[in-house]
């Protein structure tokens, strides 16, 4: 996706949909019908496990939002039950509050943070090993990061807390107190995914022409000038997207929860996937789970949507 | 990336229904073949598996392949079993989960069986066998083992604190100040300047060694938290068990217990419930951060492992009524309704169940087997290896017991109890909030 984009930008005569006369236009559209053959040919392999492993669980997802069923047995249609039951349901409302709380402090960090990390890369750290090292918490696994930090910032008996006992102050229950329990998973999983988004705005970066820099430049702008009247407006495309694809990976948080609080204490960090895998795999409730999948969707849709239409992300301030 | 929770649960959905059609196959009525066992407790495994080999020795046309699997892992994988068609043709059952697999029509009901083969319901430890019969009125499954729960306390501990073995197996306990239980907790912790939890200018903020240690809030059952407690006040879970569909957490006995057990925390004489996240109960103990534990026999073993910790056990406190009590939990192998060998699975099922095998169980000292005999043996297998097992033996003898509430929608209640109960030990909500959970919860039986 990144390279179809940068490649737009750099090329904007390859952008689709200019406005054409009559005549060419139809010729191209005949053309175009003339390579569905092929193109289907291609994208064969790929709808097949499109239409097994995402259209049709989704659709049955969506059947059985309307049902009651326990796995063990028949699914009954039992109408919108499902949907109002969770208007008055306090866990799913408390969900969505603890999921937005996460999501706002994962993204919020996370992308600061890998802004500068991505600005340091493209002005400081030339070195490949130092861009390499960079993207190594996000090739450990997830369970394996929350697993590490779980132990590392274990209140009796983790090295974290030993660092802060011996500094003379108090021990921090991190994932054990209501407080900490959401910034702490949204931090471990900040330090994860960093790198990574850092990457993918650090080649935004580079597609920004060189050029506009130099005349910057010559015009005596100041860095933060330079930061907020180019940088800033050229990477908008690359940062839209980035925003679309992480906010939609953060709303689903699940498995640094599930191995490491389990939603607790008390309902602090049950975020939305936790309860959904709660309901269907603990209380074999898997109507009512598939109800709140189907929410969570149109919510994810909803989010994205209005990120691409109000930050115009499909279009460029280079044109 | 990540896909929904929702949509992969859909696929897996899917799968299962389309599979679970194929499930017609005829079933053999010859007991031959391989089967299936799956149990969670791999400290268990090694004595189950010279059963399965003596097993096959004395029927060598059936084959027995045992796995095992860990707790957490267990019931989910055995659900999707059910459902597509592979879950083992016998398995390790819990009291909290068989009562929704019978309803479902998951297991196959041993009857017939242990009519014709004449098994000796009597030989099992009392009141066992009774547990595993349904509400229908069917037996689904053969008892293996039972448990009951006691003290575990560091000997080096309390004799520094200047408490012997006899003080310790004499405690007693009532919920208005604790008696002479709470007065042990509270001399055995030390804060970090040494001074006792009885002493004047304790300072419960900096606790060195805590009385007592903390697991969790023991949601609504707590089997090894506060249920030995609580029982000897008169107080029951449910208001008839097994099947019980009203609950009593809105009892004053329940909350004065609970209000009581909370206080702890307050005076410093056990962690606060936030720190118990990801430490083990176990480890703490091991690592000398607490003097006293609460938690149940099958954990003997592993508390004698920790180097430079003398770990001894007493019986629970003797509660207002002048008795001990502990929750009787047992296991039981059950069959599944969906087997292709049922009469193999039904013989190795009575395999299990018999004096042969639970012998062979009791001789590794890890569990206490179901039949009474075997039972006594493994006491003294407990007795070679140098553990003195009375203070869990001792409830068996004098029927102290009193048994797991079992009831329908064990999952749902626990999702409601869990969260209410951990609000009232981290201080949250008084105890007296149990009630409106407790509506909660008598709402899921209406």
């Amino acid at each position: 996706m990144m390279t179809t984009l940068t490649k737009q930008q750099q090329d904007p005569a390859a952008r689709p949909g200019l406005p054409t006369a009559g005549k060419t236009a139809r010729k191209g559209r005949l053309r175009r019908l003339g390579d569905l053959k092929m193109a289907l040919f291609f994208i064969f392999p790929a709808m097949i496990g499109f239409v097994l492993f995402y259209l049709v669980p989704t659709i049955r997802g969506v059947y059985l939002s309307f049902t009651e069923y326990s796995i063990l047995g028949d699914p009954t249609w039992i109408g919108v039950k499902n949907y109002t039951a969770m208007l008055g349901d306090e866990l799913f409302w408390n969900a969505m509050g603890v999921t937005v709380q996460y999501v706002g402090l994962n993204i919020g960090f996370q992308t600061v943070i890998a802004l500068g990390l991505a600005l340091l890369m493209h002005r400081v750290a030339k070195s490949t090993f130092i861009r390499g090292a960079l993207l190594l918490p996000f090739l450990v696994a997830n369970v394996i990061v929350a697993l590490l930090w779980f132990w590392m910032l274990d209140y009796q008996i983790g090295i974290v807390n030993e660092i802060i006992n011996w500094m003379g102050l108090p021990r921090i229950a991190f994932f054990g107190s209501e407080q900490w329990a959401i910034p702490t998973i949204a931090a471990v999983n900040v330090w994860r995914h960093m790198g990574y988004t850092a990457l993918l705005l650090f080649a935004g970066l580079q597609s920004i022409p060189n050029h506009v820099y130099e005349v910057a430049s010559l015009d005596g702008a100041s860095p933060t000038r330079t930061f907020w009247s180019i940088t800033m407006p050229l990477l908008r495309p690359v940062m839209v997207l980035v925003l679309v694809v992480t906010v939609i990976g953060s709303f689903q948080v699940f498995d640094t929860v599930a191995v490491t609080t389990g939603g607790g204490p008390i309902n602090a960090s049950r975020v939305i996937q936790m309860y959904i895998y709660q309901k269907a795999f603990g209380e074999s409730d898997f109507g009512y789970a598939s109800a709140l999948s189907v929410i969570l969707f149109l919510i994810l849709a909803l989010v994205a949507f209005v990120q691409m239409k109000f930050l115009k992300g499909n279009e460029s301030d280079l044109d | 990336m990540k896909k929904t929770i929702g949509v992969a649960a859909a696929a897996a959905a899917i799968a299962l229904s389309l599979s679970a059609c194929g499930g017609g196959s005829p079933a053999s009525s010859e007991a031959k073949g391989e089967i299936n066992y799956w149990l969670w407790d791999a400290n268990q495994l090694p004595a189950y598996q010279q059963c399965a080999d003596d097993f096959t020795k004395a029927n060598p046309d059936i084959k027995v392949k045992i796995t095992q699997r860990g707790w957490d892992d267990y019931w989910t994988t055995l659900t999707n079993g059910f459902v597509a068609g592979t879950a083992p043709d016998v398995f390790t059952n819990h009291l909290s989960k068989y009562p929704e697999y019978a309803a479902k029509k998951q297991l196959l009901s041993l009857d017939d069986a242990v009519a014709k083969d004449g098994v000796k319901l009597d030989s099992y430890t009392k009141g066992l066998p009774e547990l595993w019969v349904g509400q229908d009125g069917k037996r689904y499954g053969l008892p293996k083992d039972w448990d009951t729960v006691g003290l575990f306390y560091n000997k080096a501990m309390t004799d520094s604190a200047g408490l012997t073995a006899e003080q310790m197996a004499n405690l007693d306990w009532n919920p208005k100040d604790g008696g002479s239980y709470e007065k042990a907790i509270a001399h055995l912790t030390t804060d970090k300047s040494g001074k006792r939890g009885d002493e004047a200018g304790f300072d419960k903020n900096n606790v060195a060694v805590y009385g007592l240690g903390l697991a969790g809030s023991g949601s609504g059952q707590g089997q090894t938290e506060w249920s030995f407690l609580s029982a000897t006040t008169g107080w029951t879970a449910t208001d008839k068990n097994p099947w019980g569909t009203k609950f009593n957490y809105d009892d004053p006995k329940f909350q004065e217990t609970i209000a009581w057990w909370a206080g702890l925390i307050e005076k410093g004489y056990m962690p606060k419930l936030e720190t118990t996240v990801g430490a083990s109960l176990a480890d703490n103990f091991g690592a000398g951060k607490a003097a006293i534990n609460t938690t149940g026999d099958w954990l003997i073993g592993q508390y004698k492992t920790y180097k430079g910790v003398e770990t001894a056990f007493a019986p629970t406190p003797k509660g207002p009524d002048g008795k001990r009590a502990s929750m009787f939990n047992g296991l039981a192998d059950s069959v599944w309704a969906g087997t292709k060998n049922p009469a193999a699975s039904v013989k190795w099922v009575e395999y299990l169940g018999s004096t042969a095998c639970q012998d062979v169980v009791a001789s590794k000292a890890v569990v206490f087997p179901a039949i009474t005999s075997s039972s006594e043996k493994a006491a003294e297998a407990f007795k070679a290896k140098g553990t003195d097992v009375s203070a869990f033996t001792t409830h068996v003898k004098e029927g102290t017991t009193f048994l797991f509430p079992i009831a329908d929608k064990a999952a749902k209640v626990d999702g409601i109890m869990k969260p209410a109960m951990d609000a009232v030990l981290s201080g949250k909500k008084p105890a007296s909030s149990l009630t409106e959970a407790n509506n909660q919860v008598n709402d899921l039986f209406k």
